[in-house]
């Protein structure tokens, strides 16, 4: 093992390539599914609603670190800590300051961005495994600072923060339920779009070249740290605005909600979704959401077990997430329209 | 023969007493009850860094399973609905509103843990579904006046650390108090009871060493603890860090006066794996018998449990202090319903539950006994202290009221 | 002065434990290029068979010998029955099947033995080591074990021609194949080998923090650390991490004030990072080339 001897690493994908065109569904798809989201609220009941609401945000967050991994191919395990950073914020701007819930959504976007970018820079250097201890790190670290003493004043300490429910605005003949629905529901539609496009974008392009080969994008005159930061800012910024629904919608923040534990479903959820494709981040969150509870109703004792065979099941059957189903989809509808 | 006029008068008379004796069986449900059957709802720890809890679930569960294979209560079955939430508050806003909106349960039993049942208290409470007899011993569930719907059950960990704090300054006013918390809930309330129990004395603790569930082991907190020279040594820990301590205490040779919660008080649990020869005169306090206890084994009350567990649970270990804790809190939702009878409102549960008069479950040391009232919502609030000796508890002094003045 | 020693000495052995499962982890690095998540519940599930065996009274080399082969054929066929199939499939996906090999090792570990705690016997005594209270006799047994498997690794690794073979295999798995290297064997082997030596690693450790199903994860997250502090390449790095680890984190919660004590994780793994960001490969990781 001396130190002589180096160890030669030919640069392959740590991520696969998901190619641009298939990034989306198709417009017919996609009218049925915002179809099935706007209209589904009318026919069922308000925890059903509120489970609609939970997958809508856990799909953000998922949908963040599809951008980042599947993206920009950084391996992350500490978006849970930018899921805290933003439910804290708008837990404590509106128990201590009162400030309107919906404005404190963008401003844990804005903090989590810059918390992002912060964490990026040191980051840089690594990456794989590496990237992955630190950002475990993080995650790790954050509900040990929510535990804080110095904290406690804001964040409630261990007790944690009970957060009041806003109710429909301007009288509004709807339950909280469903208006926090319909509110969750626009804002992720309008952050679907901007990352669609981003992705599209010229930033795209420098992402999708930095995952592919970072040393040809940087050859090739790509600013890698500079956009290597961004993804981990933009990814970190959503993560945070999911993070601030979360709390309005639990109606609690406390730091035992927040633990590596999350991450790890998060990280679960966009694999099970397919990496890089952001339809599938629904169908993660929907995976991490509701399999826990099948696995449950099929055996408590071994609930753990059969959660655990459940996801092998998937894996071995679609490695490569529901983008896999959504591919065969598509070539059986292009047989049948022929 | 009768009369005429006689019988008609009987005939109405009758009808008065038909019409009224209905009017007294008029039986009364929220959603959750009917004539056959009571939901329970309930949320456990079944995965997760608590999963040594769940047993409280399962306990639960044969006990009422115990319950209706004897005829259910008032003829009704209980129906126990049981989610699990990982210890993890967002899951457990979820289960509880899986109960309340999608199970339609009577009440929510014993659900588990500090952070959970905060998450879920104020939705709880909006709703008006009681929240009773929480797994927890935090003190803010004895609140009647903003959480009319919340009830705690065992002794609350400010009134036990109290207790500890009363008898050191009675027995040991110079001591110098070194403490092992554990950097949650369960350990911060409980190290708020010891300061406010000692006062102005509060500076006897001469160091304060807190440690995390995450950490594999907590030798290096011992070790620390050792060199402030504290004479006596609080270990508010759950059952494998408190054997830890207790094993590494007898490593580096440090026998401080060695006080430990009553969580982690259990013989089967920690004692005898970390080792009886290492345990001798430890002190705690208990407000139920333990099952590893010779001393109960012809007790009435510890039968009827042995007898249980022998036919519906015979996994169930006599020795885990969960699983009498579990019997102990379900006999008590038994109690409460059979008094609710017909009247099966979550208005008249909530007001029975508030209502305790000196019920003494089976499992509950003699002489402790369960009271509330409507401005008294913690059940039990007594304990007794005691040392080990040999292979058991050896209880000595009073039964002690940790009673908190709110 | 005594309080800096003693936490030196206490750091050494809480560092025996995270040196022993950095091992673990490094073996399997060196076998298939990736940490393993499942790691530290295999090496539980092994204590608890040894533990098992020990309850229907075989005594303590006996069970501690099975176990090893048991765990090296568990090893084994876990691989060749799971994650063969997932070869070609997206590292990301692979990892997946670790948690969720975790998540099915940990559950039926509950459910087939409960999660309360149980004694573990240790076959070095615990009276204090040379008469120093601050380590007892175990934990320099588990220090001496750690070592032995240290330069037994070594020398498998630099001397034998298996060894190399799964060297080979792990790093250049195309040129491995077209020298006849069995390149899936050579990982089912490492997996075996990664299990075994969980397994020791699990039964020295337990006599320390006491079985139950839930007593690896905390180990498995410093064991992590510690070999990416040491080097994932290097075993003997891997040893020295634990090591260090171990009284970095003591040192921290011993002298850092306030925060010191609540933070001592993330400030270890903080340091770990610092330390990446200077040596990418570790301290004593072989230096990573990068080819186009």
């Amino acid at each position: 093992m001396s130190a002589a001897v180096e160890e030669v690493v030919t640069e392959g994908q740590a991520v696969e390539a998901v190619p641009k065109r298939a990034m989306t569904l198709g417009a017919g798809t996609s009218l049925v599914v915002l179809a099935l989201l706007v209209f589904t609220p009318f026919v069922v009941k308000n925890f059903i609603i509120f489970q609609m609401t939970q997958v809508l945000i856990y799909a953000l967050a998922v949908l963040a670190l599809n951008i980042l991994t599947g993206g920009s191919g950084q391996f992350s395990l500490g978006q849970s800590a930018f899921y805290a950073i933003g439910a804290y914020t708008s837990a404590i701007l509106m128990e201590h300051f009162n400030v309107n819930y919906a404005l404190t959504l963008p401003i844990a976007g804005v903090l989590c961005f810059g918390a992002g970018f912060l964490f990026g820079q040191p980051a840089l250097r690594l990456s794989g495994v590496y990237l992955a201890l630190a950002t475990f790190a993080l995650a790790t670290a954050m509900p040990q600072l929510l535990k804080l003493g110095y904290f406690e004043h804001w964040t409630g300490g261990v007790q944690g923060l009970v957060v009041t429910k806003p109710d429909a605005p301007f009288g509004l003949p709807m339950s909280q339920d469903v208006w926090l629905y319909y509110f969750t529901l626009v804002i992720s539609i309008a952050i679907y779009v901007f990352s669609v496009n981003l992705l599209r974008s010229r930033s795209g392009r420098a992402f999708m070249a930095i995952r592919d080969n970072e040393i040809a994008a940087s050859a090739m005159g790509v600013n890698v740290s500079l956009y290597k930061t961004l993804a981990f800012g933009v990814s970190a910024g959503i993560t945070g605005v999911a993070g601030g629904l979360g709390a309005i919608a639990v109606q609690f923040v406390a730091p035992d909600s927040y633990t590596i534990n999350f991450a790890i479903a998060l990280f679960l959820g966009m694999v099970v979704g397919g990496v890089g494709w952001l339809p599938g981040s629904i169908v993660g969150a929907a995976f991490i959401i509701f399999v826990p509870n099948i696995a449950e109703s099929i055996s408590k004792g071994l609930s753990g077990a059969v959660f655990g065979v459940l996801l092998f099941l998937v894996i071995f059957l679609i490695p490569h997430g529901a983008r896999q189903i959504a591919i065969v989809g598509q070539q059986l509808a292009a047989r049948v329209r022929r | 023969m009768l009369s005429k006029g006689l019988r008609t008068a009987a005939l109405a008379a009758a009808a008065i007493v038909c019409a009224s004796s209905g009017a007294i069986a008029q039986k009364k449900y929220d959603t959750g009850a009917s004539d056959t059957e009571i939901r329970i709802g309930n949320i456990m720890p079944y995965s997760g860094p608590a999963s040594a809890y769940g047993v409280i679930g399962k306990t639960e569960q044969a006990y009422f399973d115990k319950i209706n294979a004897e005829g259910g209560i008032n003829g009704r079955k209980i129906k126990f609905v049981s989610y699990d939430d990982g210890y993890s508050p967002p899951k457990a806003v979820e289960q509880a509103r899986k109960l309340v909106e999608s199970d339609e349960v009577l009440v929510v039993f014993n659900s588990l843990g500090t952070p959970s049942n905060s998450a879920i208290q104020k939705y709880l409470n909006a709703k008006k579904v009681p929240q009773l007899f929480v797994a927890t011993g935090a003190t803010k569930w004895n609140d009647p006046k903003d959480f009319p719907w919340t009830m705690g059950w065992q002794p609350s960990y400010q009134s036990e650390a109290h207790i500890y704090a009363k008898y050191l300054l009675k027995e040991k006013p110079d001591a110098k108090i070194g403490v092992l918390f554990q950097n949650d809930d369960f350990g911060k309330d409980y190290l708020k009871g010891l300061k406010d129990g000692l006062g102005a004395k509060a500076s006897m603790i001469v160091s304060e060493e807190s440690y995390e569930t995450s950490e594999p082991s907590i030798d290096g907190h011992i070790v620390k603890l050792k060199a402030t020279g504290a004479d006596v040594f609080i270990s508010i820990t759950t059952p494998k860090f408190a054997a830890q301590a207790i094993k590494k205490l007898a490593e580096i040779d440090w026998h401080p006066l060695h006080i430990v919660s009553n969580v982690s008080a259990s013989v089967g649990g920690v004692i005898k794996p970390a080792g009886f020869e290492n345990s001798q005169g430890i002190l705690s306090a208990a407000y139920a018998k333990d099952g590893a206890d010779p001393q109960w084994d012809n007790d009435p009350g510890m039968k009827k449990f042995l007898d249980f567990l022998a036919k519906y649970y015979p996994e169930g270990n006599r020795l885990d202090g969960s699983v009498v804790f579990g019997y102990g809190v379900a006999q008590t939702l038994v109690k409460v319903l059979q008094m609710s009878g017909d009247d099966l409102t979550r208005e008249n549960v909530m007001k029975q539950a508030a209502s305790l008069k000196d019920f003494e479950p089976d499992t509950l040391l003699p002489g402790i006994k369960i009271n509330t009232s409507p401005t008294d919502f913690a059940p039990i609030e007594q304990l007794q202290m005691m040392r080990f000796k040999g292979e058991k508890w050896d209880l000595f002094g009073d039964i002690i009221s940790g009673e908190l003045s709110n | 002065m005594e309080l800096f020693t003693n936490q030196i000495l206490a750091g050494i052995s809480t560092g025996a434990i995270y040196a022993c499962m950095a091992l673990a982890v490094v073996m399997i690095y060196q076998a298939i290029d990736h940490l393993n998540f499942a790691q530290g519940e295999m090496a539980m599930f092994s204590t608890f068979i040894s533990w098992q065996l020990m309850q229907w009274g075989a005594p303590y080399w006996i069970a501690f010998i099975l176990t090893l082969a048991l765990s090296f054929a568990g090893g084994i066929a876990i691989e060749r029955a799971l994650f063969k199939p997932l070869t070609k499939a997206p590292i990301l996906t692979q990892v997946a099947g670790f948690i969720a090999l975790y998540s099915i090792i940990n559950s039926c570990a509950g459910l087939i033995w409960d999660f309360t705690i149980k004694q573990y016997p240790t076959p070095f005594g615990s009276s204090p080591f040379l008469g120093s209270q601050l380590i007892s006799t175990h934990q320099a047994g588990m220090i001496g074990i750690t070592l032995l498997m240290l330069v037994g690794l070594y020398f498998f690794f630099r001397y034998t021609r298996m060894g190399l073979a799964m060297r080979a295999a792990a790093s250049l798995p195309e040129s491995a194949r077209l020298v006849g290297i069995n390149t899936s064997w050579m990982i089912a082997l490492g997996w075996g080998m990664a299990a075994a030596i969980g397994a020791v690693a699990g039964m020295m450790i337990a006599p320390v923090v006491f079985l139950e199903p839930n007593m690896m994860l905390g180990v498995l997250i410093y064991g992590f650390a510690a070999a990416v502090l040491g080097g994932l390449t290097s075993p003997f790095g891997a040893v020295v991490g634990g090591f260090l680890v171990g009284i970095f984190e003591n040192l921290v919660g011993t002298y850092i004030p306030g925060v010191g004590n609540e933070l001592k994780l993330p400030i270890a793994l903080a340091l770990i990072v610092t330390v990446l960001v200077v040596k990418p490969a570790g301290l004593f990781g072989r230096p990573i080339v990068k080819r186009v």
